[in-house]
């Protein structure tokens, strides 16, 4: 399956997800009495050392040679079933290697800082590390079954970590609630696996599509194929947060912020818009599936973005957006633009984590105060979280020649040209970019921007909201009377995160990403050629137009934020009291947690509690055992008196039996 | 020559006698005495069977019960020594510290 003149090199593929593994298990068992210098030269050696490897492949890697395919071990063998672990290697792989390996370093290095003076510091590294290995296996998985190994490990490490502060109870409910609603999109996903083994009896990637390649929408493979894709839609709109599986993502934000932006913003969550792209092969042949991509990505986006407007909450708006961002990725797969999402991803994972680990910092900054309200000017305090936050800010925002600029481009581009795609798409999409410039400047104003509204040290103690948010902080041995600028441990991923925040999306100039993507998407690039040689040259005027026009956006969401949040700042209370209902549903995220909790959470509650609780379980399954318990006791409370301690009736039984038994024998020689 | 059923008669006898002193006495030396002889009426039947049908094995049988049942009563008199040393008695209806 490799060819001969395979580069050594790549053979460093299977240990790549190994590598944090080790990291993970050395911490894990030895990190609670090791000194904290050892467990950080542990965790960002091996995290470091997967980076590497990950760099050395990229290097070597050729695109002619690929994919390659890496087999570990046999596995899973019955009949003409096979499962095997192996890992694979292609152009998309390599993209998410370095995507997660990268980033996943820079916020290793960044959560030194950030957790070195909390308690658990050995836990928070390896689960980080445990995180990174089940995210590598997810994106170097060869076959859906492995791919799954890592979903669901990936799931876990999201799980520990968003509870990582499991002494606060909303930290361990969110950590629940994110493990349970991505149970509901596991269900679908296992559901497609299950039909992909009933009908090409493989999940080998290849084999899938090679099965899958001569389906064509027209005959009758199509509903298979219609269920499979929305089966994996399910899946991933419930790792990747989409509507109507979101909720979670805004809760996980109880995690540590590195967390937030390593788990919940850059890699994991990214997860189920990778996975929707290896499968396009089969979303392609199934035009209603990607329709309902698309639909749930562009509502998701904006949707999640009006939300993101009225959140208080620096990290939650954050989660929002997130989401947001998310939606943008699923409109791209949906409208056949897998190369757009992917590129979207990577430079997300950038701005996304970069913004995180700002806002980490600006928290951090303030002894742990996450409401928006109570911050700003924070420009003078901490000029480098600024400068790299405003980068981000504006990068997510879409001005050009900023990373997000392209990727959001090319996707909004795509949403209008594509032959699945739509102008109620692109315009929709253009209304999200504009509220999220809109809000993400709010955010930017409110922190950085206006005089500062924290107490001081002293006050802060004193304020229940800030002693509760403080969690993190309460530990730090230093007090926290000014806002003051993080450790460059920090600060240095800041930095270099900015740079790739600005820098990230120029690889998309001229198409060379999608060129080098375009083999995984084979089938995806000859619709799309065909498509851009008629109307290359319509086609040319109309993007420049629509570029023009999403940068407007950008501005007008600037400026509007700019009006409301620095020039007149009675204004935002104002308009909040005009819209009244309006403005509450907002403020209350549209009350969806409340509707699921009446639709779903409190049936399962009241019927778990009535029928399962008390009439099954305490009714039939307790009642058998205490009744056949009762009945044993009874029946030994009688018999026991047969033991009587007196020698000669023990003789007596033992006559008596022998006497039955010489009785049947003489009666059954009597009858034969 | 003597029939075979007058053995086994004989045989049946010295087991129901065994039985019977196994049952109804009091004295362990008495009963350990009772079960030697059902051992005795079985081997006289193994003899009997064996003379009958002229087959070694059944006078095998016996060399085998009586070294067993020789190594039985060494053990069995060891413990009726170590009883009457705890108890300082041999009637087994006093022997009961086992009952309910």
């Amino acid at each position: 399956m490799t060819p001969p003149t395979l580069n050594p090199l790549l053979w460093t593929v299977p240990i790549i997800p190994l590598l944090p593994l080790g990291g993970a298990a050395i911490n894990g068992f030895f990190g609670r009495r090791s000194s904290k210098k050892a467990i950080t030269t542990v965790a960002l050696a091996f995290c470091g050392l997967a980076f590497f490897a990950a760099l050395l492949i990229a290097a070597s890697f050729s695109s002619a040679a690929a994919p390659y395919s890496f087999p570990v071990a046999h596995w899973i063998r019955a009949g003409n079933f096979q499962v095997d672990f192996s890992f694979y290697l292609d152009q998309l792989s390599l993209v998410m290697l370095l995507v997660v390996t990268g980033v996943g370093f820079l916020i290793h290095i960044y959560s030194v800082g950030y957790m070195w003076d909390d308690d658990g510091y050995y836990r928070f590294m390896s689960y980080m590390n445990l995180f990174m290995f089940f995210m590598l296996t997810l994106v170097l998985a060869k076959n859906y079954l492995v791919m799954f190994i890592g979903w669901e490990g990936v799931g876990l490490a999201s799980y520990l970590l968003i509870g990582f502060w499991f002494t606060k109870d909303s930290a361990a409910s969110a950590g629940k609630k994110a493990f349970i609603v991505n149970r509901i999109g596991d269900f679908g996903f296992l559901i497609a696996l299950f039909l992909m083994i009933k009908h090409f009896g493989s999940l080998d990637f290849t084999r899938v599509f090679t099965a899958v390649r001569p389906l064509s929408p027209e005959t009758a493979g199509a509903g298979l194929l219609t269920a499979i894709g929305l089966l994996l839609m399910v899946g991933a709109a419930g790792k990747s947060a989409q509507i109507p599986l979101y909720v979670w993502l805004p809760d996980a934000m109880e995690g540590p912020t590195p967390v937030s932006a390593l788990i919940h913003a850059a890699t994991m969550v990214t997860a189920g818009v990778y996975m929707v792209a290896r499968s396009s092969m089969i979303f392609e042949r199934a035009p209603m599936a990607m329709m309902v991509v698309a639909i749930i990505g562009t509502l998701t986006a904006l949707f999640a973005a009006t939300i993101g407007i009225a959140q208080t909450d620096i990290k939650k708006v954050l989660a929002y957006s997130t989401v947001s961002q998310l939606g943008y990725m699923f409109m791209a797969c949906g409208v056949g633009a897998f190369s757009a999402g992917i590129f979207h991803l990577m430079t997300h994972a950038f701005f996304k984590g970069l913004l995180f680990l700002a806002a980490g910092s600006v928290i951090h900054g303030i002894g742990g105060e996450q409401d928006m309200r109570k911050m700003g000017g924070l420009r003078v305090y901490m000029p480098w979280t600024f400068l790299t936050m405003s980068i981000a800010t504006f990068t997510i925002a879409g001005f050009p020649p900023l990373a997000a600029f392209f990727s959001k481009d090319e996707i909004l581009w795509k949403a209008y040209s594509s032959p699945y795609g739509s102008w109620v798409y692109w315009l929709l999409g253009v209304i999200t970019a504009f509220i999220t410039s809109f809000y993400m400047f709010r955010l930017w104003f409110l922190t950085f921007f206006g005089d500062y509204r924290g107490g001081n040290a002293n006050d802060a103690a004193h304020q229940p909201a800030i002693a509760h948010a403080a969690h993190d902080h309460s530990d730090h041995g230093h007090g926290h009377g000014e806002p003051h600028e993080s450790p460059w441990v920090m600060l240095g991923p800041l930095v270099i995160l900015a740079i790739l925040s600005v820098g990230g999306g120029w690889v998309g100039i001229g198409g060379h990403f999608e060129h080098f993507l375009a083999p995984v998407f084979q089938s995806g690039a000859t619709v799309e050629m065909a498509r851009e040689a008629t109307g290359e040259a319509a086609g040319k005027g109309t993007e420049t137009l629509l570029m023009l026009i999403s940068v407007g956006a950008a501005f007008l969401g600037l400026y509007l934020a700019y009006l409301l949040y620095q020039k007149r700042r009675d204004l935002p209370a104002k308009i909040a009291q005009s819209l009244g209902g309006l403005y509450q549903a907002v403020a209350n995220k549209y009350y969806i947690d409340e509707l699921y909790a009446v639709l779903f959470v409190k049936p399962v509650v009241d019927g778990s509690t009535t029928i399962l609780w008390h009439d099954v379980d305490q009714g039939v399954i307790d009642a058998a055992v205490n009744d056949s318990a009762d009945a044993a006791r009874h029946i030994s409370d009688n018999v026991r008196h047969m033991q009587s301690g007196n020698l000669r009736s023990y003789a007596g039984w033992v006559a008596a039996g022998g006497a039955v038994v010489i009785a049947y024998m003489v009666w059954m020689g009597v009858t034969h | 020559m003597i029939p075979l059923s007058y053995y086994l008669l004989l045989s049946g006898i010295l087991f129901a006698c065994g039985v019977l002193g196994f049952l109804i006495k009091r004295n362990i030396i008495t009963i350990f005495m009772s079960i030697e002889l059902m051992l005795n009426g079985v081997n006289l039947s193994f003899v009997a069977f064996a003379a009958q049908w002229h087959a070694l094995s059944g006078q095998v049988f016996v060399f085998f019960v009586m070294v067993v049942a020789a190594a039985e009563t060494a053990v069995g008199l060891a413990i009726i020594i170590a009883v009457y040393r705890t108890r300082e008695t041999l009637n087994v209806d006093r022997v009961n510290l086992l009952k309910l």
